[in-house]
C-alpha cells in the first residue's frame, strides 16, 4: 500500500538529513506503529506519506514514496486527499468548519462527491465513531476525546485507503485515548484501512499494532518487524516490555493481558517482598487551598478544593480533560482569582501578590513551555531570567548547565527539542529559587529518554525540599515519581492519598506494572528490578 | 504546479434512488444565511440614508430585538455584543475628534472653549482646540451614530448567520476567497486568546502583567503562534483536498477574470451612486449590467471547481419573508427619503429637537418581521449546559 524506495529527506539549513535510508513496504490493512526517540524523523516520515513533505515543508526528498500507486513527489497533498487521511496531535488545528456534521462533510465536498453519497457516508461515520448525539454541536464545545474522534471521522468520510496519525492520543486522558484507539482498531478490522501511526505513549498503543517501524535516529537505518521482535532491541519500550526484560520472558509480552498470563512465576518470586516506597512527608504544608472555588465564565471549574502541599513532596494531579487541573495550577500561581475560598503560599495570597515577590514562592511551567520563553538565544533568556529574579548574574546559566548540559549560548529556544525546551523553561523559573514548583502536562511530546531525565531532575528538586505538583495524564510518570496522587473530577477532589493506594484502586489510573502484578502493590519496573536484585 | 495526473472525476450524481439534497425546511433549523444578510443589509441601507437619531436608534432596537429572539447559542452568536461596543467606540471617537479638531459646521452656540494650540503658518486650515459649538458636536454625534448603526447591522447578521454557513452558499468560483475571509475572521479571536495567555505567562516570569508594555512585549510571540496556527490550518486543508481544480481552457479563464472585474467595478459605481443623495438615472442600468457581467463571470468560473455541497440550506417561505422584510425597509426608506428629505436629516444649524417621522418609523418596524417569521434555531446546536461539555462522554 505504501512503499518507500531509498527515501531520505534533507531540510535546508540542517546539517544532518532528517530521514535517511528508508526502504520498505507497508502492506494493506495493517496497523503500523512508528516509534523512536524525538528527532528521529517520525513526523517527517509521516509527512512524506501525506505529501506535506516536501510540498508544504520544503526540503529535498530523495528516492520515491508511493501511496496506492501514486508518487507523492508529483502529487500535491490535495491530489492525495482521496487516498490518504491525515490527523495530527491537535484536532483543533485540523478543523475548517464549525459543527460536527459539516466537518465530516468537508473533505467530501472538496473532492466533489455527490450529495446523496455524502449524506449516506456522514450518517455511517457518525454511527461508526459514536458521534450521532453530537452531530449539531459546535466543535469548540466538545471534549478532547470527542474532538479527536471528529478529526478522525472527518478524514474517514472520503474512504481513504491509508490513515496517517501523528500522536493522536498524546493530549488525551487515558479514557479518551482508549475511545480513539478502539475506533482505530475497528477501522483496521472492519474496513481494511491501512493505519500508520506515530506515538510516544507506547503503553497505550503497542498492543494494537500489527507491525512496528522503529526509527532509531542517529543515522541508523529503520527497522520494520513484528512488535515483540522490534521492541526487544528498541531504545524506547513500554513498561510492560521493561517488566518482560527484567523477568527474562521470551517472547516479550506486549499487552497487560499477555504479561498477566506469564506473571505467575514472577509473582511467586516477588512474594514476601515489598516495594520500596518513599516515606510520606510530614513537614508543615508550604501551600494550602481551603474550600477553593474558581469560576471560568459562568461555570465553576473548581468546587471547594482543599489541598495541602509540603516541601520535599511530589504530588501528581490527575483527572480527565477539563476536570480543572490547569485551573488549580493557575489558581496556585495567581493567574486565576478564587471566587470563594482561599489560596495561601507561605504568607502570600497568589492572585494579589506582586509578580516579583510571587516568583520567589511559586513557579509554574505551562503546558507549552514556549509561553515562558521570549528571547532570541539561550544566553539572552538566562540574562533576562537573572534580571527578573534579581539573582546574581550567571545563576540561570548554571541551572541550564545542570539540567541541560552542553547547550550552546547562541542556540535559539525554538530550535530546541520539546524536552530541551522544557528543561530551559524549568531553569528559567528555578532561577528565583521558588519553594513550590507547578508543572502542567510536562511529558507531552517527550520520549522515554527525555522523560527519564525529567524524573531525575524532579527527584533532585524534591530532595532539595521543593514542593512539586504536576498535572498529568501520564500514569506511568505519576507512579514513578509521585509520593502522593490527587484525582480531580468535575472540579472536585475525589481521591487524595499515597500514590500506591490511589492508583491501585482505579483501573483508569493504574500503571501497567500494577495491572500485571495486582493485587500486590508494585507500580514500576524499577521497583520490581530493585526487589529482584536485592533478593538474589 | 500542475498535477501530473488528472484529478479523478467526481462520483456520478445520479444514483439509483434519489434522496433529498437540501435540509428539511420543517421544524427548528438555521435560516439560510443569505436571508439574514439581505435583511441586515436592508436595515443598513435604510440607516445610511438618515441622520435622524431617533430613526437610527429605532433601527438599532429592531436589529437588537431580532437578534435576541432568533440567535442560537453558538460561539459566533456572541459577536453582536462585540459589534455594539465597536459601534459605541466609533461614535465616541467621532465626537472626540469633532471636539478636539473643530468642525467645518458653522455654529453660534458655544458650549465651551478649549485652549487652542498655536500652529505654524503652513498648517493653515488645521485647528487643534478652540471653540466647541453645539452644532459641531450634534453633527458629529448624528454622523457617528449613523456609522455605528451600519456596524451594528453587520454585527446582527454576523450573530444570526455563521460566517462559515455563508461561505457554503458562495458560488464555486468565489469559494477560495471566501475561505480566506473566514479564516481571517477566526484570526482575531485567536489572537486575543493568545495575548491573554502570554500576558499571564509574563506574570510567571515575575514581570508586570498589565500596562501597555506587557501587550507590546508579547507581540512577537503572539504573531509567531498566529502564523504557526495558520500554517497548520493550511496544511490540514490541503491534505483534505482544498483547492482541487478541474482543468479549463485558458480562454475561458481569461473571460472569467474580465467579466468578474468589470462586473464588480460596475456594481461598486452603481451602489455608490444609489447611496449618495444626488443619484442620476445612470445608476440602475449600470447596476444591472454589472450584476449581469459578474454573474456570468462567476458562472464561468465555477467550471474550474470540483466542489459539491453537503445538505445546502433550503430557500423556503421563511427566507423569502426575512429577506423581503429587509428589502422592504430599504425600499420604503429610500423612497420616503426622496419625497421628504427633511424628515431624515435632523437640522443642526440651527439646532432643533429631532422629530420621529411616522411613515419612516413604520417602514423600519417592518424589519421586526424575522423575529416572528424566522424558524427558531435548533436546540441541538446549543450545549444543554456548559457543565455537560466538561464531561467527556465515555460511550
Amino acid at each position: 500500500m505504501i512503499t518507500f524506495e531509498q527515501v531520505s529527506v534533507h531540510y535546508t539549513d540542517a546539517a544532518e538529513p532528517a530521514l535517511t535510508g528508508v526502504d520498505l513496504t507497508l502492506p494493506e490493512g495493517e496497523l503500523c506503529l512508528l516509534v523512536g526517540p524525538s528527532g528521529a524523523g517520525k513526523s517527517t516520515l509521516l509527512g512524506t506519506v501525506s505529501g506535506l513533505v516536501p510540498h508544504f515543508t520544503g526540503g529535498v526528498l530523495h528516492g520515491r514514496v508511493t501511496v496506492a500507486g501514486r508518487d507523492t513527489r508529483t502529487h500535491r497533498p490535495r491530489e492525495l486527499a482521496d487516498v490518504v487521511g491525515t490527523v495530527g496531535q491537535d484536532p483543533r488545528a485540523h478543523f475548517v468548519t464549525d459543527t460536527v456534521e459539516d466537518e465530516l462533510a468537508y473533505g467530501m465536498e472538496s473532492l466533489g462527491i455527490a450529495p446523496e453519497v455524502m449524506r449516506r457516508r456522514v450518517e455511517e461515520t457518525l454511527d461508526l465513531l459514536g458521534l450521532a448525539d453530537l452531530r449539531d454541536r459546535a466543535l469548540g464545545t466538545l471534549s478532547g476525546g470527542q474532538q479527536q474522534r471528529v478529526a478522525i471521522g472527518s478524514v474517514l468520510t472520503v474512504h481513504p485507503k491509508v490513515l496517517v496519525l501523528d500522536e493522536p492520543t498524546s493530549a488525551l486522558d487515558p479514557g479518551a485515548a482508549e475511545e480513539v484507539l478502539a475506533v482505530l482498531q475497528r477501522l483496521v478490522h472492519d474496513l481494511g484501512t491501512t493505519v500508520l501511526m506515530a506515538e510516544h505513549r507506547l503503553e497505550r498503543v503497542v498492543q494494537y499494532a500489527d507491525q512496528v517501524l522503529l526509527l532509531p535516529g542517529g543515522g541508523q537505518p529503520p527497522v520494520l518487524g513484528e512488535p515483540a521482535e522490534v521492541l526487544a532491541h528498541s531504545p524506547v519500550f513500554p513498561p510492560v516490555v521493561g517488566l518482560g526484560r527484567v523477568a527474562g520472558w521470551s517472547p516479550l509480552p506486549l499487552s497487560v493481558r499477555d504479561a498477566r498470563r506469564r506473571a505467575a512465576p514472577l509473582r511467586a518470586r516477588l512474594a514476601g517482598l515489598r516495594p520500596e516506597v518513599p516515606a510520606p512527608v510530614a513537614a508543615e504544608p508550604l501551600a494550602e487551598t481551603a474550600r477553593l472555588t474558581v469560576r471560568r465564565g459562568p461555570v465553576p471549574a473548581l468546587r471547594g478544593v482543599d489541598l495541602a502541599l509540603r516541601p520535599g513532596e511530589v504530588t501528581a494531579l490527575m483527572g480527565r480533560n477539563g476536570a480543572g487541573k490547569s485551573t488549580l495550577l493557575g489558581a496556585l500561581a495567581g493567574l486565576q482569582a478564587p471566587a470563594s475560598g482561599t489560596v495561601r503560599i507561605g504568607a502570600l495570597t497568589p492572585h494579589k501578590a506582586r509578580p516579583q515577590e510571587l516568583i520567589r514562592q511559586v513557579a509554574l511551567v505551562p503546558q507549552d513551555p514556549r509561553d515562558l520563553l521570549y528571547s532570541e538565544t539561550v544566553e539572552a533568556e538566562c540574562t533576562a531570567a537573572d534580571h527578573d529574579a534579581g539573582a546574581a548574574a550567571g545563576t540561570c546559566r548554571a541551572l541550564v548547565e545542570r539540567l541541560l548540559p552542553g547547550i550552546a549560548d547562541h542556540t535559539h529556544p525554538r530550535d530546541l527539542s520539546e524536552g530541551q525546551r522544557l528543561s530551559l523553561a524549568l531553569a528559567v523559573v528555578l532561577t528565583a529559587r521558588p519553594a513550590l514548583l507547578l508543572l502542567d502536562e510536562p511529558t507531552r511530546g517527550l520520549d522515554y529518554a527525555a522523560k527519564a531525565r525529567l524524573v531525575e531532575i524532579l527527584r533532585a528538586l524534591a530532595a532539595d525540599s521543593h514542593a512539586i505538583l504536576l498535572a498529568t495524564h501520564d500514569v506511568e510518570l505519576a507512579a514513578e515519581l509521585a509520593h502522593r496522587t490527587v484525582v480531580l473530577a468535575d472540579g472536585e477532589v475525589v481521591a487524595d492519598g499515597p500514590s500506591a493506594d490511589v492508583v491501585l484502586g482505579s483501573p483508569a489510573f493504574a500503571p501497567q506494572v500494577a495491572k500485571v502484578l495486582q493485587p500486590e502493590p508494585w507500580l514500576t519496573v524499577r521497583q520490581v528490578a530493585a526487589a529482584l536484585e536485592s533478593s538474589s | 504546479m500542475t498535477p501530473a495526473t488528472p484529478v479523478p472525476p467526481a462520483t456520478p450524481a445520479t444514483p439509483a434512488t434519489r434522496t433529498r439534497g437540501t435540509r428539511s425546511a420543517l421544524g427548528p433549523r438555521h435560516l439560510h444565511p443569505g436571508a439574514w444578510w439581505l435583511w441586515s443589509l436592508g436595515l443598513a441601507a435604510a440607516a445610511s440614508r438618515s441622520t435622524n437619531p431617533l430613526l437610527l436608534l429605532l433601527i438599532v432596537a429592531v436589529a437588537a430585538y431580532v437578534v435576541t429572539a432568533r440567535r442560537s447559542d453558538a460561539p459566533w452568536s456572541r459577536s453582536y455584543g462585540a459589534f455594539l461596543r465597536i459601534g459605541l467606540a466609533v461614535l465616541a471617537v467621532r465626537v472626540l475628534f469633532a471636539v478636539l479638531l473643530g468642525s467645518p459646521v458653522p455654529g453660534s452656540h458655544v458650549l465651551f472653549t478649549l485652549p487652542q494650540l498655536p500652529l505654524p503658518g503652513w498648517a493653515q486650515g488645521v485647528r487643534i482646540g478652540g471653540r466647541v459649538t453645539l452644532e459641531a458636536v450634534l453633527f458629529a454625534l448624528y454622523d457617528g451614530l449613523r456609522l455605528a448603526t451600519l456596524l451594528i447591522c453587520v454585527g446582527a447578521a454576523n450573530a444570526l448567520a455563521s460566517p462559515a454557513r455563508l461561505l457554503r452558499v458562495l458560488p464555486g468560483a468565489l469559494y477560495e476567497v471566501g475561505v480566506a475571509a473566514v479564516v481571517a475572521t477566526s484570526f482575531a479571536p485567536n489572537l486575543v486568546a493568545d495575548v491573554q495567555r502570554l500576558r499571564a505567562a509574563r506574570r510567571l516570569r515575575g514581570r508586570a502583567d498589565h500596562g501597555i508594555r506587557s501587550v507590546l512585549s508579547v507581540g512577537l510571540p503572539v504573531l509567531e503562534s498566529a502564523l504557526e496556527r495558520s500554517v497548520a490550518l493550511a496544511a490540514a486543508m490541503d491534505t483534505r483536498g482544498f483547492g482541487r481544480t478541474a482543468p479549463v481552457p485558458r480562454s475561458i479563464a481569461r473571460a472569467t477574470a474580465a467579466l468578474t472585474v468589470c462586473g464588480l467595478l460596475g456594481i461598486c459605481a452603481a451602489v455608490y451612486g444609489l447611496l449618495t443623495a444626488g443619484s442620476g438615472d445612470w445608476t440602475v442600468p449600470v447596476l444591472l449590467l454589472g450584476l449581469g457581467a459578474a454573474g456570468g463571470g462567476l458562472l464561468l468560473g465555477s467550471r474550474r471547481t470540483v466542489r459539491t455541497r453537503y445538505r445546502p440550506d433550503p430557500w423556503a417561505r421563511a427566507e423569502w419573508l426575512v429577506a423581503g422584510s429587509g428589502l422592504a425597509v430599504a425600499g420604503a426608506t429610500i423612497w420616503l427619503s426622496g419625497r421628504d428629505p427633511a424628515a431624515f436629516a435632523t437640522s443642526v444649524v440651527p439646532p432643533a429637537a429631532p422629530v420621529l417621522p411616522l411613515a419612516a418609523a413604520a417602514a423600519v418596524l417592518l424589519g421586526l418581521l424575522p423575529a416572528f417569521a424566522a424558524p427558531s434555531p435548533p436546540s441541538g446546536a446549543l450545549p444543554s449546559t456548559a457543565r455537560a461539555d466538561r464531561k467527556p462522554d465515555q460511550s
